[in-house]
């Protein structure tokens, strides 16, 4: 992976590499399925997680949901500002929202290709809303 | 199945979600917005999906005595009354609105969820009255918070909300439409909830404008969760539901031994009662749901109903199952995706308007 270059994984993480650490949080796109955040469990420092292991849990007013560490590697770092702000994710998801830095163990190539770069991950967010739309009219069709 | 306001909602940008069959708004600016609103200025609900059944003719008034827990003899004329409906077990099916019209009209409003069931049993029931299942050609809106009253003074000239107390009912117009509406809601605030024909939904657009400068929001289904929970108010399904009774969760009230016959009365007079439904704050930062396991010195004692975030107090709060000797300020541990954290338990009413 390139420094800087945002990557995301299928369960709507997002991931940068910023001076060798990756940073991570959880997209523009998963904050708004959630809609309003408030509380985050955030993993300890020191702790490892696996490729897509659940890594902390995120509380919106209707739904808890896992976040996945979009690599296998060691936490470095929690952004302890969201316990007490937890709507940050909402309002900033790729900035004040970041939630863990880690540090790559060596990285599979398999993990990398299954990361999607911003066009891509464009796309497949699209796709998933044009594809919610279509059910959400058959069903209402099915139900005339 | 949709409301007569799907494509309003739809254009306001709401996000919409399937509630038992209904396609409905769960949020618009969000749940933590319209709560907030909802408790300081004034929300606007859609709640069309509630089903509505007028039951009409001498028979009435015994079919629904008969039916309901509570006891509609203490109804006047254009007042409503909160029962819930039970089977000869005690077990609930439905907890409901019964609006009485006059002795010989009454209009019942039950749970979108158990509009087909309820019908059903009420029909069975009605000994020769009048059933008509009116859900479909009326609508019916919920404007809730402090300044509903100042939203409804500005458009209804024939009646002094001032009098109209607390589920009391007023047959007027609003915006030159006829409508009935009635000082109730399921939010915990002062508020009212209004009732017309279908074909009416510019009342809709009316009640926005007129409420603009009371600062007036659309709510979704998302916040009237929230205020309901905060208000200790039971959710049909979450809650109660077929094998729970009036006597195991904060009902009691409802339940009215001493009038004649009612459906359940003799198994709920000899019901042994070992459970009951309290509130609890999560001591922790996390959101218990329904269906998590509530334990005490390691082992299982009940079970969560409702839980969900309180926007008013800004902590974790819900209700939940556990044996009759526990009280007030006592610590429970909730199972949450198999870890365990710490609650007090409380009252079921966490919020009350001043």
């Amino acid at each position: 992976m390139v420094e800087e270059e945002i990557r995301f994984t299928k369960e709507h993480e997002w991931i940068i590499i910023k001076e060798g650490l990756a940073v991570m949080g959880i997209s523009d796109f998963a904050q708004r399925q959630l809609g309003d955040i408030v509380s985050i469990e955030l993993p300890r420092v020191g702790s490892r997680f696996g490729y897509m292991q659940a890594m902390a849990i995120i509380d919106s007013v209707k739904a808890s949901s896992d976040i996945y560490s979009a690599l296998s590697g060691e936490v470095v770092e929690v952004n302890e500002e969201l316990l007490e702000h937890p709507e940050w994710i909402n309002q900033s998801p790729y900035e004040l929202g970041w939630i863990v830095k880690m540090k790559a163990s060596n990285m599979e190539e398999e993990e990398v290709n299954s990361l999607m770069p911003n066009e891509q991950y464009n796309k497949f967010v699209g796709e998933m809303e044009m594809e919610k739309e279509k059910e959400g009219e058959d069903e209402r069709a099915g139900r005339r | 199945m949709k409301t007569p306001f799907y494509d309003i909602h739809k254009s306001l940008g709401a996000k919409m979600l399937s509630f038992h069959g209904w396609e409905m708004p769960l949020q618009y600016s969000g749940i933590v917005d319209e709560h907030i609103n909802t408790r300081t200025n004034v929300g606007l609900f859609d709640v069309s999906h509630m089903g509505r059944f007028e039951i009409k003719g001498f028979n009435a008034y015994d079919c629904l005595q008969t039916l309901v827990t509570n006891d509609i003899s203490k109804l006047n004329d254009h007042q409503a009354l909160y029962s819930p409906i039970c089977h000869n077990n005690g077990g609930i099916i439905d907890d409901l609105l019964v609006y009485m019209i006059n002795r010989e009209k009454f209009l019942v409003v039950v749970n979108a969820s158990n509009r087909e069931k309820d019908l059903e049993w009420v029909v069975k029931h009605s000994k020769s009255a009048v059933v008509e299942n009116i859900s479909d050609k009326t609508a019916l809106l919920a404007l809730q918070g402090p300044l509903a009253k100042k939203v409804l003074d500005k458009t209804i000239v024939d009646v002094n909300l001032d009098q109209l107390k607390p589920f009391d009912i007023a047959i007027t117009n609003i915006f030159g439409i006829e409508c009935m509406i009635s000082r109730t809601g399921y939010t915990g605030e002062d508020g009212f909830e209004i009732f017309f024909d279908s074909n009416e939904i510019d009342i809709w657009d009316k009640l926005i404008q007129s409420g603009s400068r009371f600062n007036i929001k659309p709510a979704g289904l998302g916040a009237r969760d929230t205020l309901r929970l905060e208000a200790g108010l039971m959710l049909y399904g979450n809650d109660i539901n077929e094998n729970i009774t009036p006597l195991e969760v904060p009902l009691k009230w409802t339940v009215k031994f001493d009038k004649e016959e009612f459906i359940g009365k003799e198994a709920l007079l000899t019901q042994q009662i070992n459970r009951k439904l309290v509130g609890f704050e999560v001591l922790e930062k996390r959101i218990a749901r329904h269906g998590n396991e509530v334990l005490m010195y390691g082992e299982k004692v009940g079970f969560v109903t409702s839980g969900s975030f309180s926007p008013t107090m800004k902590k974790s709060i819900g209700f939940c199952f556990v044996p009759l000797h526990v009280s007030a300020n006592q610590l429970i541990e909730i199972n949450i995706a198999g870890k365990l954290y710490k609650a007090k338990v409380s009252s079921t009413r966490f919020y009350r308007r001043k």
